[in-house]
């Protein structure tokens, strides 16, 4: 395999993980970035390159405050290439784009990033304002007026039919929660670092049927920084790469309900058709939770197990475990590390494929890795090696 | 109260077409084909010659959930919220709420019929369950 033309992550960095930080969002990144040169061994004259999701976003801005122009400048980048929206399959999207660019020469090093700052903008409205519109458009206007007002209730509808059609159980969809929040008392950046039990999960109040608290990732402020670099630029790099061996990504019907199915199942089966690695390769996943029950059907449609299975799989919780045969979301996933919005888990697969997970660190030598984002009607897949 | 929906060109049928007690969707008149969301060309062949239909307001449960969370002060709770596939209108899927009976009392593959709850110059397309 020539490397030339391969994509790899290098440098790696994530601001403190918090609820309404006094650090400024901007802040945030830059302390996310400067972790990432370090760890690389750049400099911040060899970045050429920045991608974000989803841009800045002027109504919601505690959902993205921080916009790949204004990084640009306030860090003095010379870019050759950037790119930021929420136009593409998910957050784990704008490192599709980056590895994109850097396999086409377009650029040698681009960080990218996700900033989010949901916790503190709720504190502090005069500065993060909700710009609420008298009236609903686009996409919203499909669910909003029944009351759908969360993602929440448009994730446990695909839950409900799990729950009719294959049997899963509260019992087995408690095992991400309860995975999540045991990996994070080994994580010391967790949000939430406090064990759960399975009778706490069992008597949580539901938010919507079959989703309770637990299984609800919560807002954070924290910024997560990933350095994407070419192959050709490889050897200025200080920190042992992981190359982004395939990637995947697909939207079914954006608006939620006339997507017949989750597209965690078509970008799972299509990350393989890509790549001569197989389910049986891959040593940790680290699969999108915002809601628990994404995770379960990225296994599914990762092809972990048969599709409806997932209740059955992830039973007990110990093959999922940090000692299992398939360690999932070991720093503790979007349900107990904090809402990090899909960076988090591609953060976390370079964190233990380079064994510098710490007391969380799984066993073995592991070199493959699975990352995704999404999950409803869009997501995105990364699988990710070390080759040396 | 419910949040409402601007009403353009191309939503204004689906929207209002309860005031004279009919669910419209938006139509294909050469293949036969419905479109929704609503657009100005048919998915299924491309043709602009779309237009509102009225279907009958007949469905299927497709999934649904039972919202316990008030999402704001104001909201009661608990109510479900339900995907309904359409009978006459193929492969179009419409998030409701289902009403006139117990949260309980509400399953996959259930029969409903639409009715209209007004709100301004909007009728919200709301569901119960055929008896
Ligand atoms: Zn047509």
């Amino acid at each position: 395999m020539t490397m030339r033309n391969e994509a790899f992550i290098t440098g790696i960095g994530q601001s403190e993980i918090g609820r309404k930080l006094a650090r400024h969002p901007l802040l945030l990144t830059v302390d996310a970035v400067k972790e990432a040169l370090a760890e690389a061994g750049l400099s911040i004259e060899q970045i050429d390159g920045v991608s974000t999701y989803p841009g800045r976003v002027p109504q919601m801005l505690g959902f993205s405050p921080v916009g790949s122009d204004e990084l640009i400048d306030a860090l003095g980048i010379k870019a050759k290439w950037y790119a930021g929206g929420g136009e593409i399959s998910s957050q784990l999207g704008a490192i599709v784009a980056a590895a994109s660019a850097v396999r086409t020469g377009q650029a040698r090093h681009v960080i990218c990033y996700r900033t989010v700052y949901e916790a503190g903008a709720m504190a502090n409205p005069a500065e993060y304002p909700m710009m609420r519109r008298d009236r609903v458009d686009g996409n919203s206007q499909w669910t909003a007026p029944f009351n759908a007002l969360s993602a929440a209730t448009w994730v446990a509808q695909y839950a409900m039919r799990h729950v009719k059609k294959y049997g899963l159980t509260r019992e087995q969809l408690a095992q991400i929660a309860l995975t999540d929040r045991a990996n994070a008392l080994l994580n010391p950046r967790a949000l939430v670092r406090e064990p759960l039990s399975m009778d706490e999960y069992l008597s949580a109040r539901m938010v919507s049927d079959p989703l309770c608290l637990y299984d609800c990732d919560r807002h954070s402020d924290a910024s997560t920084v990933l350095i994407v670099s070419a192959g050709d630029a490889i050897d200025e790099v200080r920190c042992t790469p992981v190359r982004i061996a395939a990637m995947a990504g697909s939207v079914d019907r954006h608006s939620w309900d006339q997507a017949e199915w989750m597209a965690s199942y078509a970008t799972g089966r299509d990350l393989w058709q890509r790549t001569d690695y197989t389910p049986a390769d891959v040593d940790t996943v680290q699969l999108y939770d915002g809601f628990s029950f994404l995770a379960l059907t990225w296994l599914e449609g990762l092809g972990f197990c048969e599709v409806g299975e997932g209740g059955k799989f992830i039973e007990g919780g110990s093959r999922i475990a940090l000692d299992g045969e398939l360690p999932l979301n070991t720093f503790g996933g979007q349900i107990a590390a904090g809402r990090l919005h899909g960076f988090g888990f591609a953060h976390e697969a370079v964190v233990q494929l380079r064994g510098l997970g710490g007391e969380r660190q799984i066993n073995g030598d592991p070199k493959v890795a699975i990352a995704t984002s999404g999950g409803g009607p869009l997501a995105t897949a990364l699988l990710l090696a070390r080759d040396a | 109260m419910r949040a409402l929906p601007r009403l353009d060109s191309l939503n204004r049928d689906f929207w209002t077409g309860g005031e004279h007690g009919e669910l419209r969707i938006m139509h294909c008149n050469d293949c036969d084909g419905y479109i929704h969301p609503p657009r100005p060309v048919c998915r299924h062949c491309l043709s602009e010659n779309v237009s509102a239909k009225a279907v009958s307001g007949r469905g299927v449960i497709d999934t649904y959930t039972i919202n316990h969370q008030a999402w704001h002060p104001k909201m009661e709770v608990p109510f479900v919220i339900a995907r309904v596939a359409l009978s006459d209108a193929p492969g179009v899927i419409i998030t409701s709420n289902i009403i006139g009976c117990s949260v309980d009392d509400v399953d996959i593959g259930d029969e409903v019929s639409v009715v209209f709850e007004q709100q301004d110059d909007v009728f919200i397309p709301l569901f119960e369950k055929v008896k």
